[in-house]
């Protein structure tokens, strides 16, 4: 067991702050006046230097948000938010678009060497890691720098940007953009629309296995300023694609919003795997500062017997508000979730998926671990839908959670609507509770309380870490380990 | 050694050990006899260091060493072990990972190295093998699914490899069949040592056909209300108990 050991180590190593990705960074910025308004709107899409189609889809998604509200039906409680109390913009100054790293700001580069994220592919390739991962850096408002682009090229991939595939690539992110999460599917969704900054563009040409993992990195780092990421990822025909996400943010005192949107899209065939290791800051112990983390992930396979597979390890951000959701369209498509929820502290999550299945033969799998200490809430809310026409459907849901001390809360909310006679549903959830028995047990083998605890939430995960790519199952445990600190008694 | 002077605990305000006293030579095997609820596993938690329970009086002595003022984890570096009426489970922890864990910690804690993967893995295959456990129980979670007699046998081959010095055995006999109870009894007799000590709880004569104590100590009320030899035993399986129940009321 020697990864226990090693996070246990860590643990150790850490005393006061747990979190340490809190530093920030002291940079010249370029940012846009306080508030939200039409003129902002135009502002951000012209730093973008974007097509005027795409302004007027903003400005419509703008109009459109003014008569929205925001939605009061999840399970978690914060002071309402001031929209026109936010940055919406927040740009390190420099040149317009870098070509190499040389040009980016030596500060930029320090913060994600700090971060442990690679960005020279020199050093990627002569360093010792067995497996090259690309990696999309974005760094509040906009992307600082795309690595292994050259490469990926060669095998007709696109990795960039979004705000370079809107320059590079119109034509593309016109026909699939918003065709999976409309313009005006929620409130924070909508938000995004009218405001988003930057994210990733992913497009995987018909037939192609993505010769390497890709990454986005997305560092909140300016004070105030919210962050509204967009990404969209096609997979053509029969092509994969395996992608991941990391988020950090500063500690500060005040709350901060990330609103972020998520587009999947599979043809005949294809199969995307998302995974996301969530490390937003999450606030103090008493529930001070912290992300507010409000996100609309969807993903639809569009094509026969393709697959969209969600794993995420979320254990930052004050609170979580997020849904990765499948629209199984296609005949014989598969959808999975794979969720590991850790809250601590005043940490509040609301978390779960939803799996619509539309075509035949279609199949979902959801397996979502809880684990709540300290003072948190953490809820699973998932939907699980056949309709009329999805005949022989079938899913599978397991969600268990985990508490640790009595003053958490765990909450398993499951809706399923069967519009098909022929679907079958299976359903499981358990709570329970780290039993004081089982610690006495550990200990009296000789583990200490904190090795103890991380054994048995080691053994509680253990299913879901296993779905993450193997470089990240590591750290994810260790990050769990960490999130967990000073909760056993 | 472990001595026992004058023990008095209670837990949830309810008295439990009413000063209790007992002396274990090392290279002795003390089996304790009583009727249920006088409190032999009450004992057994005390002195591994289980909380909640008050010690109110009394001591608890291993080599000399005060053990009431260790936590439980240094108790089981410090040598003691004690194998559950009730093996807990631990889902999604592979057997054979706990065990190394549990090695390590221990190791650690006694400021030694960390054992080899290879040689742990073959003195855990070894040990297994001794008890009749299959090698694809290492790989499933601790005790998860596990029968009643697989849970006590994986409970004898954790004392195997971590070789303490004072074992307490807390009714290990039960759930066994007669089969598990001779390999069972095999293996612990295999773990008697002149510098081991153990403590073995159990209803039945039968156990200590096998594992043939050096003394019988019957406990009542919460005290150790006679102790003999191991003919002891014998003389309680035709008795029964009815005479200590009012001895010490
Ligand atoms: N948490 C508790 N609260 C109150 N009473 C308890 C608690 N735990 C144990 N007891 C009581 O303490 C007494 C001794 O229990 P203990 O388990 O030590 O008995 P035992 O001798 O091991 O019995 P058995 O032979 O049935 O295993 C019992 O009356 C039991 O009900
Ligand atoms: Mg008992």
């Amino acid at each position: 067991m020697a990864a226990v050991q090693e996070t246990v180590d860590q643990v150790k190593a850490i005393d006061v702050d747990q979190y340490k990705y809190g530093f920030s960074t002291e940079l010249e910025v370029d940012k846009a006046p306080l508030g939200l308004n039409e003129d902002i709107v135009r502002l951000i899409s012209a730093k973008k230097g974007e097509p005027e189609w795409m302004l007027e889809w903003r400005l419509d998604a703008y109009r459109r948000w003014l008569t929205m509200r925001e939605p009061t039906w999840a399970r978690v409680a914060y002071p309402k938010i001031d929209f026109n109390d936010i940055y919406y913009y927040a740009a390190p100054k420099m040149n317009a678009a870098p070509q190499t790293l040389d040009e980016v700001d030596p500060a930029i580069l320090e913060t994600y060497k700090k971060l442990g994220i690679p960005l020279r592919e020199q050093e990627i390739l002569a360093g010792v890691q067995t497996s090259k991962v690309a990696v999309d850096a974005v760094f509040d408002s906009v992307s600082v720098v795309t690595t292994f682009k050259a490469e990926l090229a060669k095998s007709g991939v696109i990795f960039c940007s979004i705000s370079e595939a809107l320059k590079e690539h119109p034509e593309l992110v016109r026909k699939y953009l918003g065709t999976v999460v409309p313009v005006t599917d929620n409130f924070y969704a909508t938000l995004n629309a009218a405001v988003f900054t930057d994210g990733s563009f992913v497009y995987i040409p018909k037939g192609v296995r993505c010769p390497m993992e890709l990454s986005t990195y997305f560092r909140i780092n300016e004070r105030n300023t919210g962050q509204f990421e967009r990404t969209l990822i096609i997979a053509e025909e029969g092509s994969y694609v395996s992608y991941l996400e990391g988020c950090t943010a500063p500690q500060r005192d005040e709350n901060q919003l990330h609103a972020a949107v998520v587009e999947l899209i599979t043809m005949d065939d294809a199969e995307i795997k998302y995974s996301t290791v969530q490390n937003w800051y999450p606030g103090d112990k008493d529930g001070k500062g912290g992300i507010y983390n409000f996100v609309t992930k969807r993903g639809d396979c569009r094509g026969k017997n393709s697959k969209i597979s969600w794993t995420q390890v979320e254990t930052g951000s004050a609170i979580t508000w997020k849904y990765p959701s499948c629209i199984l369209r296609g005949d014989g498509s598969r959808g999975e979730f794979y969720s590991i929820a850790v809250s601590n502290g005043m940490q509040q999550v609301d978390s779960g998926t939803k799996m619509i299945h539309l075509g035949k033969n279609t199949t979902s799998r959801i397996i979502s671990k809880g684990i709540s200490a300290g003072r948190s809430q953490n809820t699973y809310r998932g939907q699980v839908s056949a309709h009329r026409k999805a005949t022989n459907m079938r899913n599978f849901t397991n969600c268990d959670s985990l508490l640790i001390g009595d003053q958490c809360g765990a909450h398993t909310v499951p809706y399923m609507e069967c519009n098909n006679a022929s679907a079958v549903f299976e359903h499981e959830a358990t709570t329970s509770k780290i039993s004081e028995d089982q610690l006495f047990y550990c200990q009296q083998r000789g583990l200490n309380p904190e090795e103890a605890t991380a054994l048995i939430v080691n053994g509680f995960v253990k299913d879901v870490l296993q779905q993450l790519p193997m470089e990240f199952a590591v750290e994810a445990q260790k990050l769990i380990s960490i999130s967990l600190e000073g909760s056993v008694g | 050694m472990l001595e026992i002077r004058n023990l008095h605990v209670s837990i949830e305000d309810k008295k439990i050990l009413n000063g209790l006293t007992l002396t274990v030579h090392d290279g002795e095997v003390a089996a304790i006899m009583g009727p249920n609820g006088s409190g032999k596993s009450t004992l057994s938690y005390v002195i591994a260091g289980k909380p909640d329970y008050e010690v109110l009086d009394g001591e608890i002595l291993l080599d000399g060493q005060n053990v009431l003022e260790l936590e439980p984890h240094e108790r089981a570096a410090a040598g003691l072990f004690l194998a559950f009426q009730y093996p807990l489970e631990i889902p999604g922890v592979a057997t054979m990972s706990f065990l190394k864990a549990a090695m390590n910690s221990q190791r650690k804690i006694r400021g030694e190295e960390e054992m080899a993967t290879a040689d742990f893995m073959k003195a855990v295959r070894a040990a297994a093998d001794g008890l009749g456990i299959p090698q694809d129980m290492l790989r499933r979670g601790l005790n998860v699914g596990f029968s009643g007699g697989e849970k006590k046998r994986m409970e004898i081959l954790q004392m195997a490899l971590l070789a303490p010095n004072f074992c307490i055995l807390d009714e290990t006999d039960s759930g066994l069949d007669i089969d598990a109870l001779k390999i069972v009894s095999e293996g612990v007799n295999a773990l008697r040592d002149p510098k081991r000590a153990f403590l073995v709880i159990t209803h039945y004569q039968r156990l200590l056909n096998y594992i043939v104590p050096d003394s019988v100590h019957v406990m009542a009320h919460g005290q150790v209300v006679k102790s003999g030899g191991k003919e002891l035993a014998l003389e309680l399986e035709a008795t029964g108990y009815a005479d200590y129940k009012t001895l010490a009321a």
